[in-house]
């Protein structure tokens, strides 16, 4: 089992121009670690990272996209994967950072903690599915997993690294969200 | 036996024709709909827009995907059409809170209202999904507009054009089945 810190730490090693989509709990961390303008974070109607990312991946399949899910959200939209499979993506990489809990609403055990998002990926049909668990395999393991053609998804087996704040009206502020349009209009390929 | 005299002037059928509202939603800078398949718009829009080669469907599984996907279309500059019935509409109420009124994202939504009858306002069908619509959507202050005859179709493209200026929401309901091209 992974701190989620730790991993993320790791992952923003390896982030440079990507898009990257982060919800409740993951978002709160990831923007701790690596605040950017190329963060986008769901929040509001828990589920729809995976399809924030799904559109951000079609809109702009120049730039690599990386969803930050969690797995009570993922829960609530699991037939994202199945529309994310189909429209194939290769610029979308998906993770879901599994701690068995809805961490941002009290703790809560998921339905089933044993849900193997993997093999629900694998079978909805995206490009490439991983599963890490230990820290030393994440290092070793995710700069192939970012580049490989996707859809990708990788299930993160993480524990909660510490209490959180939650400030959804700064995650979700209207400044970021022009920022970052600004930044993706900025950087359009010339067609 | 003398054949009744005709009316001296014939009342005009009303109609609704799927391509002109699919030329309308092209003349509107559409590139992707987002879609689970309603049966009021299933002949007339969707199977034609399945065949169409400057829209890209993206066939969804349950219809608040589309509210996201639309939302992280729209930061990249693409337009997309959400087309679903008023059952899936309702189903999605809090992501279309969330993302497309609260946070103020362009969704644009073409709603089928089925078993709406189309002599009649919506507000006053015997349905009482279809009569609710309306007033959910004033509730939440999302602008709206009945698509129910060709000559309706013109309120399209000003009303997608809008929601992108000035990045709101907006629904364009259906309200008789379009026929097909």
């Amino acid at each position: 089992m992974m701190k989620r810190d730790a991993c993320f730490r790791i992952l923003a090693r390896h982030i440079t121009d990507e898009i990257v989509i982060a919800s409740y709990s993951g978002a709160v961390e990831w923007n701790e670690i690596n605040p950017r303008v190329l963060n986008h974070f769901s929040i509001g109607a828990m589920g729809l990272g995976s399809s924030h990312g799904l559109g951000l991946a079609l809109g702009r399949p120049d730039k690599r996209v990386v969803v930050l899910d969690g797995d009570g959200s993922l829960l609530m939209n699991l037939g994202s994967l199945v529309t994310i499979a189909a429209a194939a993506p290769r610029n979308l990489v998906h993770f879901v950072c599994q701690n068995d809990t809805y961490e941002a609403n009290g703790g809560h055990p998921i339905p089933n903690p044993k849900v193997d998002f993997a093999a629900m990926a694998r079978s909805a049909g995206y490009a490439h599915c991983h599963e890490i668990s230990e820290l030393a395999s994440f290092e070793q393991q995710i700069g192939h997993v970012l580049s490989q053609d996707g859809p990708v998804f990788c299930t993160l087996h993480v524990e909660r690294s510490k209490p959180l704040t939650y400030d959804y009206n700064d995650l979700y502020a209207v400044a970021r969200r022009k920022a970052l349009k600004a930044a993706l209009q900025q950087s359009q390929p010339s067609s | 036996m003398d054949a009744p005299a005709p009316a001296a002037k014939e009342t005009a059928k009303v109609e609704l024709h799927g391509a002109a509202i699919l030329a309308a939603i092209k003349d509107s800078g559409v590139k992707f709909v987002l879609s689970v398949p309603d049966i009021v718009t299933s002949a007339g829009l969707l199977r034609p827009i399945s065949r169409d080669p400057d829209l890209r469907l993206i066939r969804v599984c349950k219809e608040d995907e589309c509210i996201g996907i639309a939302s992280g279309l729209s930061f990249c500059d693409q337009r997309a059409l959400v087309l679903i019935q008023y059952t899936g509409f309702l189903d999605s109420l809090n992501a279309i809170r969330a993302v497309a009124v609260e946070y103020k994202q362009p969704i644009c939504m073409m709603v089928g209202l089925l078993g709406h009858e189309p002599e009649r306002p919506p507000t006053q069908s015997g349905r009482f999904g279809v009569r609710i619509i309306e007033p959910i959507l004033d509730t939440m202050g999302i602008a709206h507009e009945l698509i129910s005859q060709d000559a309706d179709v013109p309120k399209i493209r000003p009303a997608i054009d809008a929601a992108y200026a000035q990045s709101l929401p907006v629904a364009l309901l259906i309200g008789r089945r379009p026929l097909a091209p």
